[in-house]
């Protein structure tokens, strides 16, 4: 019989991690294949959308209040244009003086007509349709309803049917309907992450269970939970990165069809609602953070799965 | 309870029960001295496998205390065990190769666990398949190996390493009486080389085909010792901490 060969010396005792594409081989099953990419694909692109949905509407809610904070109109509704012109005139000499007030202008009688058009047409018989005389008035930072009030009861006593609106009034409910959406948008972001969680925590143990024998095996020839642990984060990770790319892709491309459609309305609040180049960067770590989880996820349920044995 | 010179296992008193059934083993105390050639004998059933578990670090203990290496391995941190485990070989009962991977490739994974790199191993695991007789089986997979085959695969994979100590769990009980000779004489060329070797067995027969071997009888559980010679071993000449 030959001797056994000499091996001493080819054998490192060392814990050097075991990893690369001979320790991916040791588990053919471990790619969590299956539905898996789908999964994390679909995750991704709705947090994509529902990310790229509420930075918009922050945007558009910081811009709409910041741009009306500061703006009222005066309108005032006088069927007689010379008294019209007249109380014009008396409401300019008491804006001109008020200290809350930056800076108004009238708006020319042609931009109202204009303004109204739609719902009342062009030509003879609209002239004899009285318009309202209206005044865009800016008021400084700061200013306040007292200011309002005080405003309005001086402009009453030289021009009884002068009004004044603070723009922000009839907007606020419609800011604050906007603001819950931005929340919602962050509660469904929450809940898709915990259920992307979730589900590669049930893929992975459900690889676990397909590798139980290979594993107990490497255990026993003195393989660390590291190891094993190392295999199947891998393994994921392949999944995660289809997952997150494609899901991501889908997401911004869904996005962008949804901000075309938005851009068509031509409004000006809508278009307070474009993103930054910070809220791209945020929208790029979505995936990023999805790959993140779901390597951790998997990390974590192998190694307590493993803790049981001795 | 402390190590003597060349005492590489120690077992106090140990108890083991599977979940509320009776003791599997009760009161087992032995030593292991390195580089001896021990079988555990004993009937179906007697708790072979169950003690060689304890060994191999499969299976905690019910009662009892038990040493290897100088190191109580019952407390040990379980971050620490598989340094343990890679000073051991093991061939089990039922081979556990794992079977998408070739023979090949299942006696390098103790090799690739420990962090050998790729070319420092390819001569040596090719060297232990000629020496079992598979070289030309290298990239077979189990499921197309006969039995005897599959062994021979296990017995490479467990020896590989060069353990300090090689468990064997009924490590001929798939072959016939030639080969189990032939596999039985491998062990004991190992043996010359300082490994220490454990060879559970419900063969009497082949105890006698290796004359210096101490032997280890259990029945019910319980660890027979007639002569003491698991507790106080008789001198060998020339062979205990020999080396290659
Ligand atoms: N995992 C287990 N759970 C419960 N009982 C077991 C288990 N393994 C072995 N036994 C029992 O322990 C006793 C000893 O078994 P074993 O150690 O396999 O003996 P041997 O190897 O000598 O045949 C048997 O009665 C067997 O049924
Ligand atoms: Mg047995």
């Amino acid at each position: 019989m030959k001797r056994p060969p000499a091996l001493a010396n080819a054998v490192d005792r060392g814990l050097a991690p075991f990893r690369g594409r001979r320790a991916a081989g040791l588990l053919p099953q471990a790619r969590l294949g299956g539905p898996m990419p789908w999964v994390i694909a679909i995750m991704v692109a709705l947090t994509v959308v529902a990310a790229g949905g509420a930075l918009a509407l922050s945007n558009m809610v910081s811009t709409a209040s910041g741009d009306l904070a500061g703006s009222a109109t005066v309108q005032i509704i006088e069927p007689d244009a010379g008294q019209r012109a007249a109380q014009v005139e008396a409401v300019q000499e008491v804006l001109a003086q008020d200290p809350a007030v930056e800076g108004f202008r009238v708006v020319p009688e042609e931009d109202i007509a204009e303004l109204l058009e739609p719902w009342l047409g062009t030509g003879e018989e609209v002239e004899a349709v009285p318009l309202p005389a209206l005044v865009d008035v800016e008021l400084r930072d700061g200013a306040g309803r007292d200011d309002y009030a005080r405003l309005e009861a001086a402009m009453r006593e030289v021009a009884p049917r002068a009004r004044i609106d603070a723009q922000s009034d009839w907007l606020a409910p419609v800011l604050s309907a906007l603001s819950a959406l931005k929340w919602m948008a962050l509660a469904l972001i929450l809940m898709l992450g915990f259920v992307g969680a979730a589900a590669v925590w049930l893929a992975a143990r459900n690889a676990l269970g397909g590798n139980r024998k290979t594993i107990e095996v490497v255990h026993l020839l003195g393989g660390s939970d590291d190891q094993v642990a190392r295999i199947f984060q891998r393994s994921i990770l392949l999944d995660a990165i289809i997952g997150g790319v494609l899901g991501f892709v889908a997401g911004v491309l869904a996005m962008s069809l949804l901000a075309r459609q938005f851009a068509a309305l031509q409004s000006g609040m809508v278009a307070g609602g474009t993103l930054t180049a910070m809220d791209w960067v945020l929208i790029a770590l979505v995936p990023l953070f999805a790959i993140a989880i779901a390597v951790y996820t998997a990390r974590m349920t192998v190694l307590s799965s493993l803790r049981k044995s001795l | 309870m402390s190590t003597r010179e060349g005492e590489i296992v120690q077992f106090d008193n140990v108890g083991l029960r599977y979940g509320t059934d009776r003791e599997v083993l009760s009161n087992v105390t032995f030593s292991l001295y390195s580089g001896r050639f021990y079988f555990l004998t004993g009937a179906s059933g007697a708790g072979k496998t169950s003690l060689l578990k304890l060994l191999y670090l499969a299976q905690r203990p019910s009662r009892g205390a038990i040493r290897m290496f100088g190191r109580d391995v019952i407390t040990l941190p379980r971050d620490q065990l598989p340094s343990f485990r890679r000073r051991m070989g093991v061939v089990f009962q039922d081979f556990r190769l794992v079977d998408h991977l070739s023979a090949f490739d299942n006696v390098a994974l103790p090799l690739r666990v420990s962090g050998v790199r790729e070319a420092d191993l390819r001569e040596p695991v090719a060297d232990m398949l000629e020496w079992v007789g598979l070289a030309h089986r290298a990239e077979a997979r189990p499921a197309t190996l006969s039995g005897g085959e599959q062994q021979r695969v296990a017995i490479a994979r467990a020896v590989i390493g060069r353990p300090e100590i090689l468990i064997a769990d009924e490590p001929t009980g798939n072959v016939d009486p030639e080969m189990a000779v032939k596999l039985l004489r491998l062990f004991e060329a190992l043996n010359r080389l300082g490994t220490t070797v454990v060879v559970a067995t419900h063969d009497v027969q082949l105890l006698r085909k290796v004359p210096d071997s101490l032997i280890m009888r259990l029945s019910k559980g319980m660890l027979a010792d007639p002569t003491g010679a698991l507790r106080y071993p008789p001198r060998r000449e020339g062979t205990v901490g020999e080396s290659a």
